[in-house]
């Protein structure tokens, strides 16, 4: 070997070295990987992954809470005073800046994942400083948007895919 | 095959299989110990060994997270055979075991409030490290093998108090797994994986009472290793003087033995004591309401012992920052035995070190207070307050009193200590007995 290892060229044995090393990383590779991969969801809780929802029902102001994905969502009627402040405010102002009118597809109608993002709690509907809701967990603010204005969290609550089927109908997911 | 002929029998080394023989016992212990040599092993590391005789009470935790440690895989062990881990069982299995098992009440009390006492008595077994300069070298390695033990009772003991599947063990889950979503680009990938869901469910409660049970038995692991690292480098003791001869010592047995077993007895009575009048005053009664994903409860809080380190985390009004803080300011106890380099190992001789332990003790206190108390205003301050004190500790008292303080004069052995003690010239608290 040691005399092998002095010429430049590769040998047959180094051939053989590299193959079998690079076969073997892949070998445990393709070993771990449906131990790694068991833990993720499967597709059956991935088909369990859209919920359609009335909203004939929900009256200005109010907002009703449905499940998605095992989590809390809040679809929220705007009420003109929730829609006009959560549009009167610069971006500057706001932690993880976006405009209202990104964050919804009719005005009156805001739909988020009702998930704190700082570590997950759900938070309170109506309360806190900005009119919108409050994590008691660890006292974040959000607005009239879903938006973060003070504490913890770093961006704003989720916008989930979804759309409007008819008048009356949202399908989330 | 040449080399092979031209040598001479003497030359070669002799193989060092079937070493039967050695052992200091007779007949039937005899025969065994020469094939398995477990019986010269407990004689030599538990009847003949070396212990300095100064040791004090607070020597005794060792023993006690032993016993503490197997008695919570004997309760976790019955436990299981009733405990069903499903999101849509679980709640009601733990109310069959606390109300139809024979003496589930008492096995299940049992095991939640020794997971309460395992960290009560590792607590104290930290601070006399900490006070009698117990890991700095030769010790750095046990020291390390101990955070690793620490770290790994901090999970196995998050993972227990979600199998109930209370409304605190459904958000505590939630809280927690929630903190590896701080981690940048990966992190939310994690969480879903460590979920197997896009929420804490069924998925996540079967994983963590495997998990549960796999950390439980790393943690023996480990303890076997922290065990051995031990009997190589000896015992510290009150006076940070290394043993010299027999004079400094007695043998572990009776002596360390039956001191143990008061220290054990005594923590066992308060145990009982607990367990048997006040079972839930440790725990919250949140966690006896079933899990709804649906609704946070008002004010969430950790388990008693995650106190401290949750103030550190919700001292922080950054996510990422604050997850940060939480986990160095564990791993940062292992850096310790480098960054306080003063070559006195006991604080009964460093008067200004001596301080700064107490006020860290002072510090741990305030922190758990913090961290029960809501994220807002003087909290938030004494959070921050106790948080930096927590670091500077470490980062800047450490090395700055390694380096300025002058140690008081020491005597030359453990046998002239307990003499300058007796007559009153060294200053101690009084826990030799």
């Amino acid at each position: 070997m040691d005399k092998n290892n002095n010429n430049s060229k590769p040998t047959r044995r180094d051939f053989i070295y590299t193959l079998t090393a690079s076969l073997g990383v892949l070998g445990a590779g393709a070993s771990v990987w449906p131990i790694v991969s068991q833990m993720n969801p499967d597709s059956s809780v991935k088909a369990m992954s859209t919920v359609e929802v009335d909203i004939s029902k929900v009256d200005k102001g109010k907002e009703i809470t449905v499940m998605w994905r095992g989590k809390p969502v809040f679809i929220k009627r705007r009420t003109e005073d929730e829609i006009t402040k959560a549009r009167n405010i610069s971006l500057g102002e706001l932690p993880h800046p976006e405009t209202d009118k990104k964050r919804v597809l009719k005005d009156e109608w805001l739909v988020v994942v009702g998930i704190c993002t700082h570590l997950g709690c759900v938070p309170i509907n109506g309360k806190g400083e900005y009119g919108g809701w409050f994590c008691p967990c660890h006292g974040s603010h959000y607005d009239t948007s879903g938006r973060i204005r003070k504490g913890p969290a770093p961006t704003n609550l989720e916008v989930p895919k979804y759309k409007f089927v008819g008048n009356d109908k949202i399908i989330i997911g | 095959m040449s080399e092979y002929s031209n040598k001479k029998n003497e030359e070669f080394s002799p193989v060092h299989t079937n070493k039967v023989g050695g052992s200091p016992y007779t007949g039937v212990i005899g025969w065994i110990d020469n094939r398995l040599p477990i019986f010269r092993i407990f004689k030599h590391e538990y009847l003949d060994f070396q212990v300095p005789k100064t040791l004090n009470y607070f020597w005794s935790f060792g023993g006690i997270l032993m016993i503490c440690l197997i008695f919570l895989i004997i309760t976790g062990l019955a436990l299981g055979m009733h405990y069903k881990p499903s999101a849509d069982e679980a709640f009601n299995s733990v109310e069959k075991i606390m109300r139809d098992v024979n003496f589930g009440w008492l096995i299940r009390y049992a095991h939640m409030n020794l997971a309460s006492f395992f960290f009560i008595a590792v607590y104290l077994h930290i601070f006399r490290s900490l006070y009698y300069g117990s890991y700095k070298e030769p010790r750095q390695l046990m020291w390390l093998l101990g955070i690793t033990i620490f770290f790994l009772m901090i999970a196995t003991a998050f993972l227990g108090y979600t199998l109930p599947w209370g409304q605190m063990s459904y958000w505590g889950a939630t809280v927690i797994t929630n903190l590896f979503s701080a981690i940048p680009l990966v992190g939310e990938g994690i969480v879903t994986w460590l979920w197997g869901d896009y929420s804490v469910g069924d998925a996540a409660l079967n994983r963590f009472y495997v998990l549960h049970w796999l950390i439980a038995f790393l943690i023996v692991g480990i303890v076997v290793f922290h065990v051995i690292a031990l009997h190589i480098v000896g015992s510290n003791n009150p006076s940070g003087i290394e043993p010299k001869d027999t004079r400094d010592t007695v043998s572990f047995s009776p002596f360390t033995t039956s001191k143990d077993l008061v220290g054990m007895l005594v923590f066992i009575l308060i145990f009982v004591a607990v367990m048997m009048f006040a079972p839930n005053y440790l725990g919250h009664p949140d966690n006896y309401i079933p899990a709804n994903p649906m609704v946070t409860p008002a004010h969430i809080v950790p388990e008693w012992y995650f106190l401290p380190f949750y103030a550190i985390l919700r001292a922080i009004p950054d996510k990422l920052m604050g997850v940060i803080a939480m986990v160095s300011s564990i791993a940062i106890l292992g850096l310790l035995p480098w960054l306080d380099f003063s070559k006195v190992r006991s604080s009964v001789f460093r008067p200004i070190w001596k301080q700064c332990v107490f006020l860290f003790v002072l510090d741990f206190f305030l922190l758990m207070y913090v961290g029960a108390m809501p994220a807002e205003g003087i909290y938030l301050v004494l959070g921050r307050i106790g948080t930096i004190y927590w670091f500077a500790f470490f980062i800047i008292l450490a090395p700055l009193v390694s380096i300025y303080e002058k140690p008081l004069p020491m005597p030359q052995s453990i046998n002239e200590y307990m003499d300058w003690k007796k007559k009153g010239k060294i200053k101690t608290f009084n826990f030799t007995g």
